[in-house]
């Protein structure tokens, strides 16, 4: 018995030692790089990635590790993990109404439909997942359906962030109707509204997070 | 509903209805295969049923290195419906029942189709709208 109390109480050491990873996940043009860059400028000062309004930005997983999130005196260690957009089409000639040369636009082309699939493979190392929306898109977009349904089935704790509310179309509550079962936190990554209750949101799906 | 956006000539593409049994004794990834061979013929499939959603990701992944690979292939649109069924207990051990026999969700269906042919799904609780694409 003593053993198993040993035993428990190191899991619970361990576990709270351990980085948290905490995965963005969303459609492109989302605003998961920008809520990444968000924390990081909060808790270091330093933005993880690039932005831009041009879709697939962001084409490869970038990550932060050892980024000490604090909220309402309590502390976590968290390792960003920031993936690319996840779509279910790429096709070099919408990059080519941003002006990109056509090489430039096939480049970026392969480089989002790589990214995608690496995105997918990290969705099972993930503890807790940020699923970042759009909130002046349309929600009942099945690549974030998908996405929620692999994280469900992998037993995996979800937030939904939506993003943009600073926009006029910003509609958080079609994204509540959406997805009624998960906890839903509308945000402006770009100015920092509502943030802090995003921070509360993570502390309380993190504690959610099945043990490894 | 199927609407086309702006001017212009639409390709040549047929609509394949599924009936799951065509897939039911397949693995993943031959039914992953299956139907992308079909999407990536410019036929928009219609299946009954639903995909696992793993199988969904996979489906997307596997979308992904097939662009890479085929040169007209600009991927897929996809959509399920309906996502939810509002259900009392006894409706639900009904489907679960169901399920179990026929491997899926009999009230749902899933359209597949290819991006070149189908710019948009349109998905809203109500409606779904398969928007056509003219560029190719």
């Amino acid at each position: 018995m003593i053993r198993t109390i040993f035993e428990k109480l190191a899991s619970w050491w361990f576990k709270n030692k351990k980085d948290i990873n905490l995965g963005f996940y969303g459609p492109p043009n989302a605003g998961k790089t920008s809520l990444a860059n968000r924390i990081c400028k909060d808790f270091l000062g330093e933005e993880l990635g690039k932005v831009s309004k041009i879709p697939h930005e962001t084409r490869e997983v970038q990550f932060r590790e050892s980024v000490e999130v604090e909220y309402d005196g309590k502390k976590m260690k968290l390792k960003l993990v920031d993936t690319p957009g996840i779509a279910t089409k790429v096709d070099y000639e919408d990059f080519l109404k941003y002006k990109l040369k056509k090489s430039e636009a096939k480049k970026r082309a392969k480089e989002a439909t790589q990214g995608i699939v690496e995105a997918i493979k990290w969705l099972e190392d993930m503890d807790v997942v940020v699923v970042v929306l759009d909130a002046t898109e349309n929600p009942y977009n099945q690549v974030n359906i998908t996405i929620i349904g692999n994280l469900v089935a992998r037993k995996i704790p979800v937030l939904i962030v939506a993003n943009k509310i600073d926009l006029k179309k910003a509609d958080i509550k079609r994204i509540k109707a959406a997805f009624p079962e998960y906890p839903v936190v509308g945000i402006s990554a770009k100015y920092g509204n509502n943030i802090e209750e995003f921070y509360r949101e993570v502390f309380n799906i993190s504690k959610k997070r099945k043990k490894k | 509903m199927v609407k086309k956006r702006g001017k212009g000539k639409i390709s040549k593409f047929s609509i394949q209805f599924l009936p799951y049994s065509r897939i039911k004794n397949l693995n993943s990834n031959e039914r992953i295969k299956k139907l992308l061979n079909i999407a990536s013929k410019n036929n928009i499939i219609v299946l009954q049923g639903r995909l696992e959603p793993e199988e969904e990701a996979e489906l997307i992944k596997q979308t992904m290195i097939e662009i890479g690979k085929k040169k007209e292939f600009k991927g897929i649109e996809l959509a399920v419906l309906p996502e939810k069924q509002e259900a009392n207990l006894f409706e639900k051990l009904r489907r679960n029942f169901a399920k179990v026999l026929s491997g899926t969700d009999l009230n749902t269906f899933t359209v597949i189709g290819p991006a070149a042919i189908v710019k948009e799904i349109n998905k809203n609780p109500e409606k779904i709208e398969l928007f056509l694409n003219n560029r190719r």
